[in-house]
């Protein structure tokens, strides 16, 4: 009897044992940029917060649906209109074993609005961080802002006492050419340590086990590497070598979703992409006009609107899976987008005007354009400066990696383009955040945060005064009226030139199930893979 | 051998013009002329080079639009087939790629700056090789040893590696200023700094043999410079060899600018070379639009190939152990 209860014992052990390997998975992800710093405060893009996020966590976090739900900050409360109270989320500790406490908070709100943060904006400078006890923070705000919190899921904490020790207490800025410790080592509270980190080459992530929020995957480590080129990328897919890419080229879609190894998930992503040209300078940095801007004649901005077809980018470059915009903001995010209509382009009209304002022959300038960070970035661009040379203005194309290109055109790199192409995903998923990042003045003494990624430096004061208004309006139907003229003056002005929104594509292996978020952000915390 | 002829009598009077017209049959009389003469498959060789440097010199006039400008391409042509698929369009024989661009036009512009770095490669490194290889054999001692290690050093890196180092320095050092055709220049300068070591060597392996030999005695005893000597007396038995590893290299070089191009660090989607055009296309491999990488390739592919046969030819018919 005793030994077969042993053998029996045994057996249960041995299967205990086999079960629980083979069940924690390796899953190895692809993504056509590289993750250069891991220090969280460099670089606002969405790729690189998502690979932050899996071993840094912010005081709230976003659900599936992108709803606010708590996360180091257990619940909060507004004591007055100008006044927050955040509970914190006991017994959470860093990587490295420090105790998650207000101290660290109170730190990386600093840190999070010293200079060289790419992040100043998630952080109002107004507010006052005070430490009420070890577990409660007050936030003291000079006006009423509701949506304070909206973009506190990215912004991350971090420890105060490894940063100390670390001498990483000043922000990695993304101009930054030699690396700082934060930059290649990580102390973040989130699901996943990172284990070895060689950017741009790969970064092995390993799971936490004292991780305080149970977890949904089944993954015990992740690899992730950069594939730059679309078909290397969708071969490693298809071959099994990868089981998760994104982004899947339109072109391969349908050959991925035929392969019958792996699926394509698709979704109209929120992201609008949109080109700006340098409007703030008196004399451009890149271009054949000298002693004034181009840029700062209304007519000039008009006749680019005008000269750019993005039904020809949507039927050939996009394969029919954008949405043209007449917005910079996406139609699911402001219902009453369905008023605006995107004129039809109009070459000969572009001409036209680009004569009247004294450049019978164009001009000649350099577009700068990432080449890994958006869908067919640099074959919308290429299109874009053959649709500008047919009105007689010379493009020369400078197309670079993300790391390049936003160390050059980002604030922390001063701004310095004359025309470029960008996308941008409001991340509080309201208008506000587009009128006040990206439409409003830079330079305004009173928000330093204002006009962040204004990379063209446009600046109508009236928008400003609107968009004061809308933060503060309650009544939404009143609200998106405000809004409704502010996008009209910018439309007027012709401040930028949206172009569409951009299809989400991720290529996943039948494998793995996967939960996609509208905002392109891959977490693979919500990752399960069947085993192999 | 063959330079001991019999002099033909009655044309001593017609001196000058003799010297012409006897340079013109003494290369067809000669034995590399004959060696050429026999294989067919050099010829062949000679022939299609011959067409490629042709078609590319004369790609403006050759093709239908010039891919290096912007407003000459539609994108409204993009995609189309190769012409006498059920798709197909005139004038777009070969087809044109995701911007609407003419592949068979891009073919032969991207042939132009294809050849065009790869011959400017050349002659730079062979310039570098050379002078080195002329220097460290002629003066030997510590400039050898010196020039020699050096060349040592380079050999153990792949050509490929040393070319793509010269690119992301000038790369990093030009930043923003960085256009189409500085890019250019670069890639002239990245292969002619991998590739003129094999020059050195040679060089200075033939300058070692001929320095010993009394004609550079009597150049000598008779006081001329040492540069006169090396140019004038030593180099000119020298070409030789210095011919077979040009045209060796020349597929080299071009080989070498495809691949940085391939790689993304040569030169741009705006004025692609046949490298480029190689990675643009195999992006839409996958999707079924074979014939914007593979004509590229084809082109590529013959072009290199046909190089090389000539200077295979070219070395066997001035190996003298061989004859």
């Amino acid at each position: 009897m005793s030994v077969r209860w042993s053998l029996f014992a045994a057996a249960a052990v041995a299967l205990v044992a086999c079960g629980l390997p083979a069940s924690a998975q390796t899953l190895r992800y692809a993504n056509q940029g590289e993750l250069k710093s891991l220090d969280p405060y460099t670089l606002k893009e969405t790729t690189t917060i998502a690979h932050h996020a899996h071993v840094y966590e912010g005081l709230t976090a976003r659900d599936k649906d992108l709803k606010i739900i708590p996360a180091l900050a257990e619940s909060w409360e507004t004591l007055s209109p100008t006044k927050w109270r955040f509970h914190l989320r006991k017994g959470v500790k860093f990587h490295n074993g420090d105790p998650f406490t207000a101290d660290d908070v109170l730190f990386s709100a600093d840190r999070v609005r010293a200079k060289g943060s790419n992040f100043l904006s998630n952080v109002p400078a107004d507010a006052k961080f005070a430490k009420v006890d070890d577990y409660t923070v007050d936030v003291t705000l000079d006006s009423p802002n509701p949506i304070l919190i909206s973009q506190w899921d990215s912004w991350f904490i971090m420890d105060k006492k490894w940063c100390e020790e670390n001498n990483s207490v000043a922000p990695t800025p993304a101009s930054a050419t030699t690396p700082s410790y934060a930059a290649l080592h990580e102390n973040g509270t989130g699901p996943f340590t990172i284990e070895s980190h060689q950017p741009g080459v790969k970064t092995v992530f390993k799971v936490f086990p004292d991780y305080w929020r149970k977890p949904e995957h089944n993954l015990k480590e992740i690899i992730f590497t950069p594939i730059g080129s679309d078909a290397t990328r969708v071969a490693a897919l298809l071959s099994g070598e990868v089981d998760v890419i994104e982004p899947v080229p339109l072109q391969d879609i349908q050959r991925v979703n035929a392969s019958g190894i792996a699926k394509v998930m698709t979704a109209p992503e929120i992201r609008t992409i949109f080109v700006g040209m340098d409007e703030s300078r008196d004399e451009l940095l890149y271009s054949s006009v000298k002693g004034k801007n181009p840029f700062k004649d209304i007519r000039v901005r008009e006749a680019f609107y005008k000269a750019i077809d993005v039904d020809l980018i949507k039927t050939r470059v996009m394969r029919g899976m954008s949405t043209p915009s007449a917005l910079m903001i996406a139609p699911e995010l402001y219902p009453l987008s369905k008023d605006f209509v995107r004129p039809k382009a109009d070459p000969d009209a572009a001409k036209k005007l680009l004569t009247e304002a004294g450049y019978p022959n164009g001009f000649e300038v350099t577009m700068d354009c990432p080449n890994d960070r958006y869908v067919n970035d640099a074959a919308i661009c290429q299109a874009v400066v053959g649709m500008l040379a047919r009105i007689g203005v010379k493009v020369n194309l400078l197309a670079q990696p993300k790391a390049q290109y936003f160390a050059k055109v980002l604030k922390p790199g001063g701004y310095q383009t004359s025309l470029f192409l960008l996308g941008w995903t409001p991340a509080t998923s309201d208008s506000h955040n587009v009128l006040h990042d990206i439409l409003g003045c830079r330079d305004d003494p009173k928000d330093s945060t204002r006009g962040e990624a204004n990379l063209g430096g446009y600046c109508n004061k009236e928008v400003d005064a609107l968009t004061d208004k809308i933060l503060v309006e309650p009544d939404t139907a009143k609200r998106d009226q405000l809004i409704k003229q502010a996008y009209e003056i910018t439309i007027k002005d012709y401040a930028y030139i949206p172009l569409h929104q951009q299809p989400l594509a991720w290529g996943v292996s039948n494998k793995v199930k996967l939960t996609q978020r509208a905002d392109n952000q891959v977490l693979l915390y919500w990752a399960t893979k069947q085993g192999e | 051998m063959s330079e001991a002829v019999v002099p033909h009598p009655g044309e001593d009077g017609a001196q000058p013009s003799r010297a012409n017209a006897g340079w013109f049959r003494r290369a067809l009389d000669s034995d590399i002329f004959h060696s050429f003469r026999r294989s067919k498959l050099t010829m062949l060789a000679a022939l299609i080079t011959l067409l490629f440097f042709l078609i590319a010199i004369f790609a403006s006039w050759l093709a239908v639009q010039n891919p290096f400008d912007p407003s000459q391409l539609q994108l409204l042509n993009s995609r189309i087939p190769p012409l006498w698929t059920a798709d197909g369009q005139s004038p777009f024989l070969l087809g044109t790629d995701e911007q609407g661009r003419d592949v068979l036009s891009g073919i032969l512009y991207g042939l132009r700056i294809s050849l065009a770095v790869g011959v400017l490669g050349v002659v730079f490194s062979g310039l570098l090789g050379i002078g080195l290889g002329l220097v460290a054999g002629y003066f030997g001692g510590p400039v050898d040893s010196v020039i020699m290690r050096i060349a040592d050093v380079q050999l153990t890196f792949p050509a490929i590696l040393i070319a793509l180092l010269v690119n992301g320095v000038a790369k990093s050092l030009l930043g923003n200023r960085l256009d189409e055709w500085s890019m250019l220049g670069v890639l002239v300068l990245a292969i002619g700094l991998s590739f003129w070591v094999q020059y050195a060597r040679t060089v200075r392996g033939s300058v070692m043999v001929e320095k010993s030999k009394d004609y550079v005695a009597a150049a000598q005893l008779i006081g001329l410079p040492a540069p006169k000597i090396m140019l004038r007396h030593v180099l000119p038995n020298t070409t030789g060899p210095i011919l077979v590893i040009a045209t060796i290299n020349l597929a080299l070089a071009i080989i070498t600018e495809a691949t940085l191009s391939f790689l993304g660090s040569g030169m741009p989607d705006t004025m692609p070379s046949l490298g480029t055009l190689i990675r643009i296309g195999n992006n839409y491999l996958f999707a079924g639009e074979w014939w914007i990488v593979a004509f590229p390739g084809v082109a590529l592919a013959g072009l290199i190939l046909s190089i090389n046969l000539l200077g295979d030819w070219l070395r066997d018919a001035l190996n003298p152990k061989l004859r």
